[in-house]
């Protein structure tokens, strides 16, 4: 269970640039369930994601992990028990070692690392058993340098690598939005059975509504660092999100006008 | 070309093979053009030279020689990592600095060596039968070492730092393994390049990274269709080839002193034609 208490971020303070993203903003995301994250560009998702994994300091809240306080924790301690997907397919795995090296250096994670020889041979079949559950056929590149691969193949990587070692927490950024409709469906696809077998408590940022509601059990909606939407995904329709979205549109644009 | 220019070219260009190699670890694997190495290959030939004035083993000279080369490393390290300097102008700092400290190791700028012990006889086959043990010896090491956990991770480093985080760890602690370990073997090059030619001089490095991006550069254009050559054995064959080229080409009457603009000249060539050509070096960039 992640929780986040009291937290407020402004990026550039006092500047002519500042901006406020989050003003004492509490959630909660329960243990084993995925959260759908929405919310218009740059609202602060992706801020969000990058508070809870470490990678940028709040300016004051906390966020605490089963219970533990984990806000002073730098990035790499967190990352032992957080997977992440990012939006940009290259920044999930190596490009000029091979799809074997790179699940090696995935399965490895959590342990030391020493001077013994990372690749073990016996692990090949239980990395290419991990594959070909996504049917893609890339148990059979397991030799090809990763950035032979398409953009689809590599972000199927990663989110293997991701969950290799069963993280306690998966963060996804729109994670499927670089990707074709097939290759988007087998990832969504792939994410859920994941997340059921391993009920991992996930977060995950999307601006397909559809996906949204079909692949979460929680959808969430922000807009200028407030909930605005916080509902069971079984509770709500396709069409009510995309009028909700609309509605923020329209007075939004108001606004500027 | 007489066997005698031949025999020094190869000489040459398996003492180049070290350097080529140290740089290939930081230029290749790590993407961070370190310009301290010109500070750090005349700092292996004056420890090298301060090692040998007290008649020391020459072994413990190179020895010594690659601690001081790492120690630069690290400092090269330290500042854009802890200071956020840019790697370049970290590198240019740090060969600022040892430009002072060389001279300072032995308070001469030029020290003959004549006198003193080295690793080398008078028998040229020999020198050149010893040199490619010593670089066999460096690459296999450094190949063993870029297959272990702490190699990979090191490649990784020069990949996507991002990954490097996600996996627990952090990238810092890989760029430091990677400039010392390549400043440290540029060093060698450095020490024993002092033995070979008999005196440890001051200038000794200048322009020494193109020398060894022109050996880098030329065993990854020449082995180009060949994937499965390992970056180290590209660097070794490239350097010993670039040696060969110089050597002809001042057989054929260019001036030694037109050797660095040929060089650089060698460089820009060769990155233009992988540049511009298709196919060019993406296939050999194997790490
Ligand atoms: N490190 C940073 N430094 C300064 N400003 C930042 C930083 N990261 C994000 N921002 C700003 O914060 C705002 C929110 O960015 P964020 O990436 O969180 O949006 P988002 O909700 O993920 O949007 P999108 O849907 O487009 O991905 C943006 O205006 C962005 O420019
Ligand atoms: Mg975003």
């Amino acid at each position: 269970m992640i929780e986040i208490k009291g937290l407020s971020k402004t990026f550039n303070k006092g500047s002519e640039n500042e901006i406020k993203l989050f003003e004492n903003f509490s959630i909660t995301f329960e243990e084993g369930k995925c959260t759908a994250l929405l919310g218009s560009n740059g609202c602060g998702k992706s801020t969000l994601l990058n508070i809870i994994s470490g990678n940028i300091a709040p300016d004051s809240g906390l966020i605490v992990v089963d219970g533990e306080d984990v806000t002073k924790d730098n990035e790499e301690k967190r990352a032992m028990y957080i997977g992440r997907v990012h939006q940009n397919p290259s920044l999930g795995v190596s490009a000029s070692l091979n799809i074997l090296e790179n699940m090696s250096l995935a399965d490895k994670k959590g342990e030391k690392f020493g001077i013994k020889r990372l690749i073990r041979p016996k692990n090949r079949v239980r990395y290419e058993s991990i594959l070909k559950e996504l049917d893609l056929g890339l148990e059979n590149k397991m030799d090809v340098m990763v950035k032979f691969l398409s953009g689809g193949q590599r972000q199927s990587l990663s989110l293997c690598m991701a969950t290799m070692k069963n993280p306690k927490l998966l963060l996804l950024d729109e994670h499927t939005a670089a990707l074709d409709p097939k290759t988007s469906r087998v990832i969504m696809e792939k994410t859920r059975e994941l997340l059921e077998r391993k009920a991992i408590t996930t977060i995950m940022i999307s601006h397909n509504m559809k996906d949204a509601i079909t692949y979460s059990d929680r959808v969430v909606m922000l807009d200028q660092g407030e909930i605005i939407l916080d509902r069971p995904s079984s509770q709500i329709t396709e069409e009510e999100l995309l009028s909700i979205y609309t509605a923020k549109l329209l007075e939004f644009q108001r606004k500027a006008v | 070309m007489g066997t005698g220019l031949l025999l020094t070219s190869i000489q040459q260009g398996l003492i180049y093979a070290i350097l080529a190699i140290g740089v290939f670890l930081t230029y290749k694997i790590l993407d961070i053009a370190d310009l301290s190495v010109e500070g750090s290959f005349p700092l292996g030939a004056f420890v090298f030279a301060r090692f040998a004035l007290a008649d020391m083993n020459p072994v413990l000279g190179i020895g010594g020689a690659f601690v001081a080369g790492a120690l630069a490393g690290l400092l090269t390290a330290m500042l854009f990592i802890k200071l956020k300097i840019k790697p370049l102008l970290s590198g240019i700092l740090t060969l600022t600095i040892l430009y002072s400290v060389n001279l300072r190791i032995n308070g001469k700028a030029n020290i003959p060596l004549f006198k003193n012990p080295v690793i080398f006889s008078n028998d040229k086959w020999m020198n050149v039968i010893l040199l490619i043990l010593i670089v066999l010896s460096i690459k296999i090491v450094i190949d063993l070492f870029l297959k272990t956990e702490i190699g990979y991770l090191l490649i990784a480093t020069g990949d996507n730092e991002v990954l490097v985080t996600s996996l627990g760890e952090n990238s810092n602690k890989y760029k430091i393994i990677g400039l010392a370990l390549s400043n440290g073997l540029v060093a060698v090059a450095g020490s024993i390049t002092a033995q070979m030619n008999g005196f440890a001089d001051i200038t000794m490095g200048s322009s020494i990274i193109v020398f060894a991006l022109a050996s880098i550069i030329i065993g990854d254009t020449i082995l180009k269709s060949v994937t499965k050559i390992k970056g180290t054995t590209r660097a070794i064959m490239g350097a010993i080839i670039y040696q060969l080229i110089g050597g002809f080409a001042i057989d054929r009457g260019l001036p030694a002193t037109d050797l660095k603009a040929a060089t650089a000249i060698i460089v820009i060539i060769f990155i233009a034609i992988n540049n511009f050509s298709p196919n060019g070096l993406k296939l050999a960039e194997r790490k």
